[in-house]
């Protein structure tokens, strides 16, 4: 379980750490908290020969709430987030989540960047990050650009990123509204069978705004703008909440593997989803 | 591939060695630096015996590459605890039987240590969800849970007798 042998870089700025994946094309990989790239370069499935530590560029680190927008750096560690009482306050469902990620010592080492920037169907935080409407910056030898997250995943593993841009920070509004993140699991660590994040406000009896996003049910996290439309203006009674959940399971587009057929899947998928969205209207 | 000169705190000593910056960082403490405490169980992030300290945090040092590391601040097993003075967890793991072969033993006092610096007084829930990292596969978790909330009870005891 050595992986191939590669140069290792440990630059102190965003510019440096650039223009060194600038320089070697896709020989080079930035990481973060490594927990998804290491052991990929442990089965030698992925192929680098320059390795970009991004731990000792300070900026890339640190959550702030600056009227009503979170801004969280990349190499934040999920550990981080959980432990942060202002994100908590700002927007709960990220703990929620987080809380529900790998394992403690995973939790300390991989971070909010590398979990979004992966590309992986199996993270949770690109669902969510949908579901809170976030936006990336990323930098590359030309400046900075942003990307919302719901125009970011393009199939597994591919992403709106050029290969010489670095993923730097995520931002997205706080919100008052009611949340949930609701993942199934086969057991404590594993990757989602199906996940759901939703968020609801509700104005008198009606729902005024929702967010639904789905993870691991396609090879890219799904935004289900129908199942959101469902509820949106509705009363969320018993029928609204079932056309909602039936309009998600059939935004998602999950494909069999070891953790179960496609109908186990879609099943699970309202599950999840009907259960995200109970909790989060309850806390609404 | 050129080795690195790498720089580390282990177990309060200050120690140099040399090494391709793709070695992990378990391969550089038992093989290098000759600290075979941390254990290799499954190499593959899941299991946690191979679990250490490092700048405060807990991790799997399987899945650390000896580069990151440079310059870390790192505590295994033997940081903790000797057979002439035993760290209250390896007390309570002998006093509760919270190990039958002993190979996961390592990385769960060490994962057990920094759960109790951040959380001193824990439920059992508590205990299990912040174990949820290392796998026991004699299955002893029964007692590993008992042995780290009695640590606790010990720890939390002694604080009090100290004030």
């Amino acid at each position: 379980m050595i992986p191939a042998a590669f140069e290792y870089h440990r630059p102190d700025s965003v510019e440096d750490a650039v223009k060194i994946i600038s320089d070697h094309g896709d020989e080079a990989r930035v990481v973060a908290g490594g927990h998804s790239l290491i052991p990929m370069m442990k089965l030698r499935m992925t192929g680098l020969s320059h390795l970009v530590d991004l731990q000792g560029i300070g900026g890339l680190k640190g959550i702030s709430v600056d009227g009503g927008t979170v801004t969280i750096g990349a190499m934040t560690t999920q550990h981080e987030l959980i432990a942060d009482d202002q994100l908590a306050a700002s927007a709960p469902i990220i703990r929620e989540a987080a809380l529900q990620i790998a394992d403690p010592q995973v939790r300390y080492m991989g971070t909010i960047g590398g979990n979004v920037a992966n590309g992986d169907p199996g993270n949770d935080m690109p669902g969510l990050m949908q579901c809170l409407a976030a936006t990336y910056t990323l930098v590359g030898p030309s400046g900075e650009r942003t990307v919302s997250a719901r125009e970011f995943y393009e199939a597994a593993y591919f992403t709106a990123r050029e290969d010489d841009e670095i993923l730097t920070s995520i931002s997205f509004d706080a919100s008052a509204s009611g949340y949930a993140y609701e993942k199934q699991k086969r057991k404590i660590g594993d990757y989602a069978t199906a996940a759901a994040g939703v968020l609801i406000s509700k104005d008198g009896g009606s729902c005024s705004a929702a967010s639904i996003a789905l993870t691991n049910l396609a090879d890219t996290p799904i935004y289900c703008e129908e199942a959101v439309a469902k509820l949106v203006g509705s009363s969320l009674s018993g029928d609204d909440i079932s056309a909602a959940v039936a309009a998600a399971v059939g935004a998602s587009d999950p494909s069999e593997d070891n953790r179960g057929p496609v109908e186990f899947k879609k099943h699970a998928a309202g599950v999840v989803v009907r259960t995200a969205i109970e909790r989060a209207i309850e806390r609404a | 591939m050129e080795k690195m000169h790498l720089k580390l705190t282990v177990n309060g000593e200050q120690v140099e060695t040399l090494a391709e910056p793709r070695e992990l960082l378990i391969h550089v403490l038992r093989e290098r630096l000759d600290i075979t405490g941390p254990h290799i169980g499954c190499e593959t992030s899941h299991c946690g015996a191979c679990t250490v300290d490092m700048d405060g945090k807990s991790v799997k040092s399987c899945t650390v590459f000896a580069a990151q590391a440079n310059g870390a601040d790192i505590t295994t097993i033997e940081g903790l605890g000797n057979p002439d003075g035993l760290h209250v967890l390896q007390e309570m793991f002998k006093e509760h039987h919270g190990l039958q072969c002993g190979f996961c033993t390592p990385g769960m006092i060490t994962r057990a240590y920094r759960l109790l610096q951040e959380n001193p007084d824990p439920t059992e829930e508590e205990v299990r969800f912040g174990m949820a990292g290392n796998l026991c596969r004699c299955t002893g978790y029964q007692n590993i849970v008992k042995s780290i909330l009695a640590a606790a009870a010990e720890m939390n005891a002694a604080k009090e007798a100290a004030q």
